[in-house]
């Protein structure tokens, strides 16, 4: 069973045993507009909980994307950065961007449930 | 329209050239020659000719639309500056930096050093140079010159401190300059929120920069306790001088307490914008940073000769190959000697006067976040527009099928759907009127018509471009 | 009554404002600026007619030399500027329009700025360019900037043959930067190979080169790209425009960045600028590139038109972390030269080229024929170096109080090069200019 968790910064992070997929959420993509381009981390790099982790462009901004938890990157998602429309088409889902092995559990406490992150958009 | 590469016939040319009257020289070996002539149009004068006049009359411009472009400064360009411009083609840089060259080029290096004194007045400040290309380049220029007086006393500074409205120019320019970035919020009264820049404050920041009034046209009344708190962390301030036009004779940077000062010559000083440049940034700085300006410096010696100064040590060295823009700089000097005092002070009041109308008209029509007293600029929002759907850019793009370029749009950051309108001191009543009447109609049909403005614009040879698939592509050059 | 020349306003229509506003006067827009912060003084000069300011610049014009003979470069190059360049950039709806924010009003700015940046392309042999930065100069800075972006490394070697005000431009974009700049000494007015092999390994992230190069030589830079590449660094290559009519470009060599100054191009010696410089280089680098570029798109309705594109680089978006500063560029001047280049053509560059190094070469055999007179013996375009047998500083300071500007004397530039003097010759200079020139070399010479 999968959970998943929300950052304040937008990112999602689905959580499968030892191994997080992240990706951003609906509300990002939809502020960012249109997505041109996607730089995806290098398999194997490792990341501290809120390191800058990949970057996002659109006709009209530029987003930097946080690492939800501290990790090495186990995969990433090149389907994105061939079409970085997936990004608006199904950002929850198919436009995962990396795979990142959990160093510490206890770090997915620093973020919100999917309840939470609701709660949290209301207020923006 | 076809672009001039489509238009190309093998074989025409647009100019007879010269035939040589000297003996053809041997050939430079295969390995240091092109294999092929590039392929450049081939085009008659004639085709030339109708093409960039064709491709010309698909512009707005100043000259012949109302051009309210917030931040930018589209004041109408005297004709008279284009003709005195042309006096000075045909001097050579190069003669001032040979060995008695610069007695051949008095007037030359006389202008640039008048201009520097004028701006120094204008300003307030010491000295100016007048190398940088353009106001970004000056942003850059000032920074670095902060950089090197840190760097001359020892001090190793680390934070450039910009408000939240601030032009995309100053971080990029003070990161550029190799400093990192700390942003101030704007407070609800429109200036950057003292406590938060107090808190900001530390002993690692080299300097702080802003513009005054700001980029929501507010004259921010702190700016002086700005510049105090920010000296007494051993740090500098920086004035962006893009804003000028709303203070020539009522205040100077330089007796507010800013070190280091930059203006646009192709903003405030009536220089034209050519569709994207050129321009020129002159920097002034107070006598701190004197040791520290770019070379060659222009100084006139006891006979009151001008001279180009030998290389210091403690100069940053070089932001340009020579001079800076000189063509530029000759219209700036042409416009400040032809309108003097009494000119440039009515430019500043009458720039103000218009702004504050066109503020006090619209306001019932569009949301103004910061109900006071502006300055040349004014900023809106359309959050009441975007009630019913209407985004900024779409009241954009119906301004232009009624014959404006819009205003800026979305700038600055910090207002919503932002709608920045800057008049000028150039445009008549009348224009302004009708300008007014048609923003209120927009207001009007936004509420009760809105997909007439998602259609605009409709009197155009282009309309909504699809931007994102231009940065997908990146079709950047024509491929035959 | 006030001037309403520039400021149209009349008193009546101020006061119809200012009632609307709800203030007296002008002067009340004013009051809430604190007394303290107020000018104290505002001492200008009282203004004068259109017609005085003229009189006044035709005076400050008149106080330079008027007839000068130019056998010098630096960087700024004594071209022919057809007719035309004039006529249609004076155009006001190409110079009074700004930055081309709302495409469907700028389609004439985009699209002569997308024919440029094909202009640029197709001269240098690179896939991508962008709309113009400020002159060359700095166009060499913001090239050694991108390539320390693009590999991640800090440290640039720069060949001493490159024009001294590039070098100098480089060095002070980048003296607060954590960046290594290591400058190889020229040898023989060419690039040191040897020395410059030595120094190549992977802390590089570019090497800069100028062809032709400041003492006018003209060299091959596809081995050196071949072994810049092998320790995965960029070679970035300062080109002469006019030259490209004639020589290997930059894309055939396999360089990965190539800038330059396009003053050469339809834009006057004006006392140094306004000028432009370009940038061009291989499609995989387009992310990193600085300034403006234009970009290809449809419409609504399928049209083609043009865009700014790729604006998430730029500052107005990125702020801090934008590949440049940079907002205006040159666009007027980068359209002179699109001006130019078409009016020119494609077999005009080619024949224009020509004349240059015809010239030079003339020039060239004349010179060598004086007395205690050398010329460095590399392949040149339209620039070479010249060795006397005495200070060129003071054989050019003669020649200038005649009215000729015989060279670059490079003693303050180089070092152990007091008698050197590099002399070009452009397709302006007459058989007879020519003679002259050298005529009144011999006579400086010989006395």
């Amino acid at each position: 069973m999968s959970e998943i968790y929300f950052s304040k910064d937008h990112e999602w992070i689905k959580v499968d045993g030892a191994v997080g997929r992240v990706g951003i959420t609906e509300h990002a993509a939809h502020a960012l507009g249109d997505v041109t381009f996607v730089e995806l981390p290098k398999t194997g790099k490792q990341y501290r909980q809120f390191d800058v982790l990949a970057a996002i462009e659109s006709v009209k901004a530029a987003s930097d994307i946080y690492a939800p938890v501290s990790g090495k990157i186990v995969s990433v998602n090149s389907a994105v950065e061939d079409s970085p429309e997936l990004v608006n088409e199904s950002p929850e889902d198919k436009a995962w961007m990396a795979e990142i092995a959990i160093d510490d559990a206890g770090e997915l406490k620093k973020l919100m449930t999917g309840e939470q992150y609701s709660d949290y958009l209301k207020t923006l | 329209m076809q672009l001039i590469y489509e238009k190309s016939v093998t074989g025409r040319r647009g100019v007879k050239l010269p035939k040589s009257d000297v003996r053809a020289a041997a050939p430079l070996p295969d390995s240091l020659l092109r294999k092929e002539t590039a392929c450049l149009p081939e085009v008659s004068e004639m085709d030339l000719v109708r093409h960039f006049t064709n491709l010309s009359r698909r512009n707005f411009s100043v000259d012949t639309n109302f051009y309210p472009l917030g931040s930018c400064t589209m004041k109408y360009n005297a004709k008279v500056l284009e003709d005195v411009a042309v006096l000075f083609a045909p001097f050579h840089p190069m003669t001032a930096l040979l060995p008695g060259g610069d007695e051949f080029c008095q007037g030359t290096l006389g202008m640039l050093f008048d201009l520097g004194q004028l701006l120094a007045d204008i300003t307030g400040m010491d000295e100016v140079t007048t190398q940088p290309l353009a106001g970004a380049h000056g942003e850059m220029t000032g920074i670095m010159l902060i950089a090197a007086y840190h760097k001359a006393k020892g001090d190793k500074k680390r934070y450039v401190v910009v408000p939240d409205s601030s032009h995309g120019t100053n971080p990029a320019s003070a990161a550029m300059a190799g400093y990192e970035i700390i942003t101030v919020p704007t407070a609800s009264y429109g200036d950057m929120d003292m406590e938060l820049f107090k808190q900001a404050m530390n002993q690692d920041v080299a300097a702080v920069m802003m513009t005054c009034p700001n980029t929501l046209g507010l004259f921010n009344p702190h700016v002086r306790e700005i510049c105090d708190i920010a000296h007494s962390h051993g740090a500098l301030v920086y004035y962006d001088g893009a804003n000028l036009n709303a203070i020539m004779g009522k205040v100077k940077p330089g007796e507010l307490g800013f070190d280091v000062v930059h203006v646009n010559l192709h903003k405030t000083f009536g220089t034209p914008h050519g569709g994207g440049g050129p321009g020129a940034g002159p920097v002034g700085v107070k006598k701190e940073l004197i040791p520290f300006l770019p070379q060659p410096r222009i100084v006139m010696d006891e006979e009151g000769l001008f001279r180009l100064e030998k290389y210091s040590g403690h100069s940053i060295g070089r932001t340009a190959n020579f001079f800076g823009n000189f063509g530029v700089m000759v219209k700036a000097y042409a416009y400040i000697i032809m309108l003097g005092r009494e000119g440039l002070i009515q430019v500043s009041e009458q720039a103000v006067l218009n702004a504050n109308y066109i503020k006090e008209r619209l306001k019932t029509y569009y949301e103004l976040p910061y109900d006071m007293t502006c300055m040349h600029e004014c900023v809106f929002s359309a959050s009441k527009q975007l009630e019913h759907g209407v985004h900024a850019i779409d009241i954009a793009k119906f301004l232009i099928d009624r014959g404006y370029h819009p205003p800026t749009v979305y700038f600055p950051l910090i207002v919503k759907d932002a709608i920045m309108i800057e008049p000028t001191e150039t445009e008549s009543k009348a224009t302004l009127d009708a300008f007014i009447e048609v923003m209120i109609e927009v207001a009007r049909i936004a509420e009760n018509n809105p997909q007439a403005m998602f259609d605009a614009p409709l009197t155009t040879p282009v309309s909504r471009l699809d931007e994102t698939k231009a940065a997908r592509e990146q079709n950047v050059c024509c491929q035959w | 009554m006030p001037d309403t020349h520039y400021c149209p306003n009349i008193p009546e229509e101020i006061r119809e404002m200012l009632s609307v506003i709800g203030v007296d006067n002008v002067e009340d827009l004013f009051a809430h600026i604190p007394a303290e912060l107020r000018a104290k003084t505002f001492n200008l000069p009282p203004g004068m007619s259109e017609f005085e300011t003229k009189d006044r610049m035709r005076f400050i014009a008149g106080e330079n030399r008027q007839e000068m003979l130019h056998f010098i470069g630096g960087g700024f190059y004594d071209h022919i500027i057809p007719s035309v360049v004039d006529h249609l950039s004076g155009r006001a709806e190409f110079y009074t329009a700004y930055t081309p924010y709302q495409p469907e009003c700028s389609q004439g700015t985009l699209q002569a700025l997308f024919e440029y940046q094909t202009a640029i392309c197709r001269l240098t042999g690179l896939d991508v360019s962008n709309a113009s930065l400020y002159d060359g100069a700095t166009a060499c800075a913001e090239a050694a900037m991108m390539a320390l972006r693009v590999t991640g490394r800090n440290r640039i070697i720069l060949d001493g043959c490159v024009s001294p005000f590039s070098r100098q431009v480089l060095k002070t974009y980048l003296f607060n930067l954590e960046v290594d700049v290591i400058e190889v000494a020229p040898l023989d007015g060419q690039l040191n190979q040897q020395e410059l092999a030595g120094l190549l390994n992977d802390s590089v992230a570019a090497v800069l080169v100028q062809n032709p190069n400041f003492f006018g030589s003209v060299g091959d830079f596809t081995a050196l790209a071949d072994q810049v590449h092998a320790v995965e660094a960029l070679l970035i290559a300062s080109v002469y425009p006019i030259s490209l009519g004639m020589l290997k470009s930059p894309g055939e060599m396999g360089v990965d960045i190539a800038v330059g100054d396009g003053q050469s191009l339809g834009n006057p010696l004006s006392f140094g600028g306004p000028s432009f410089g370009f940038i061009a280089a291989k499609k995989a680098f387009i992310r990193n590139m600085p300034g403006r570029i234009i970009g290809e798109t449809i419409d609504r309705n399928g049209k083609r038109g043009f865009v700014l594109t790729l604006q998430a680089r730029e500052q107005h978006i990125k702020r801090h972390k934008a590949t440049s500063n940079i907002c205006s560029n040159q666009g007027l001047c980068a359209l002179r030269g699109l001006i130019f280049l078409t009016s020119v053509g494609r077999q005009g560059l080619a024949d224009l080229a020509q004349l240059n190094r015809d010239k030079a070469e003339y020039a060239k055999s004349q010179i060598r024929l004086l007395p205690g007179v050398t010329v460095l013996a590399t392949p040149t375009f339209n620039e070479f170096t010249v060795f006397l047998p005495r200070p060129a500083r003071g054989v050019v300071s003669e020649l200038l109080e005649q009215g000729i500007a015989a060279g670059v004397p490079l003693g303050e530039y180089y070092e152990a090069s007091d008698n050197v003097l590099v002399v070009t010759v452009t397709e302006k200079r007459s058989r007879k200019e020519i003679d002259t020139f050298v005529k009144a070399l011999e006579v400086a010479l010989c006395s």
